[in-house]
């Protein structure tokens, strides 16, 4: 697991029905994209976030397939409607398995 | 100046891979467009790409796409050792089809955009990106 990995979202605390919002993601993590070579010259392995998910009460906001072309401490800005008081569900999955959560409420 | 065999030999070999090997990058673009697109044609208008036009920096290249009505927004680039960067699919609750999010470039290179539209069909959108500073390590 990559060490340090922390989630940050940016989410308005309250919005009127209906409204878009924006939302800013960040996550610190490496991602090793495996094309970097150590020292010694070898191949340090791949190591990614390769899914960023949002979902609010249960319904996808946005999904995103990420390569290793994606920089470190991947950042992502996009917009979301708010039919109702909730709350949001930020997951990135990592290569080794790991799931990194972060949830904001927002009221209407 | 007269050429050995040996010589030819090394020349023509040398002039095969500077055609092939551009060739083979492309082929490798071509078959993530097709993969997404399951060979579909794809037009032209319908979505947009936002990217400098120098990035002094290829470790982060601030990206943006923006594609309404579309379901999913696929990203290349097409002058990295893997030509993919990213997949954005959009759910009911997106409120605009538009994401932005930062790259790495190898090199100064074409970032295309093809995005599937609410009716099926695809269009794309390209950029050229200059690069003073490659971003895949040494």
């Amino acid at each position: 697991m990559a060490s340090g990995v922390k989630p940050r979202v940016k989410v308005p605390k309250s919005a009127s029905a209906g409204e878009a919002i924006v939302i800013k993601t960040l996550i610190s993590h490496p991602m090793e994209s495996g094309q970097r070579k150590d020292g010694d010259g070898n191949p340090i392995p791949r190591s990614i976030i390769n899914r960023f998910t949002c979902e609010f009460n249960g319904q996808t906001v946005i999904d995103i397939t990420m390569e290793p072309a994606i920089s470190t401490n991947p950042y992502f800005e996009f917009e979301a409607t708010v039919p109702e008081a909730g709350e949001f569900a930020f997951t990135w999955y990592d290569d080794d398995g790991s799931v990194y959560n972060d949830n904001k409420a927002i009221t209407v | 100046m007269d050429f050995t065999r040996r010589e030819t030999l090394a020349l023509g070999g040398a002039a095969a891979l500077t055609f092939v090997l551009p060739f083979r990058a492309n082929a490798a673009v071509d078959d993530v467009i097709a993969e997404f697109t399951g060979g579909a044609a794809v037009g032209d208008a319908g979505v947009e790409l936002t990217a400098p036009e120098i990035a002094e920096n290829g470790n982060t290249v601030p990206i943006a796409v923006s594609a309404p009505g579309a379901t999913s927004v696929l990203v290349l680039a097409a002058g990295n050792p893997t030509p993919g960067v990213a997949t954005f699919n959009f759910g009911p609750l997106a409120a605009s089809q538009t994401a932005s999010t930062r790259m790495r470039l190898a090199g100064t290179q074409d970032v295309i955009a093809i995005a599937k539209l609410a009716d099926g069909s695809f269009a794309r959108s390209s950029k050229t990106v200059k690069v003073t500073i490659g971003g895949c390590g040494g």
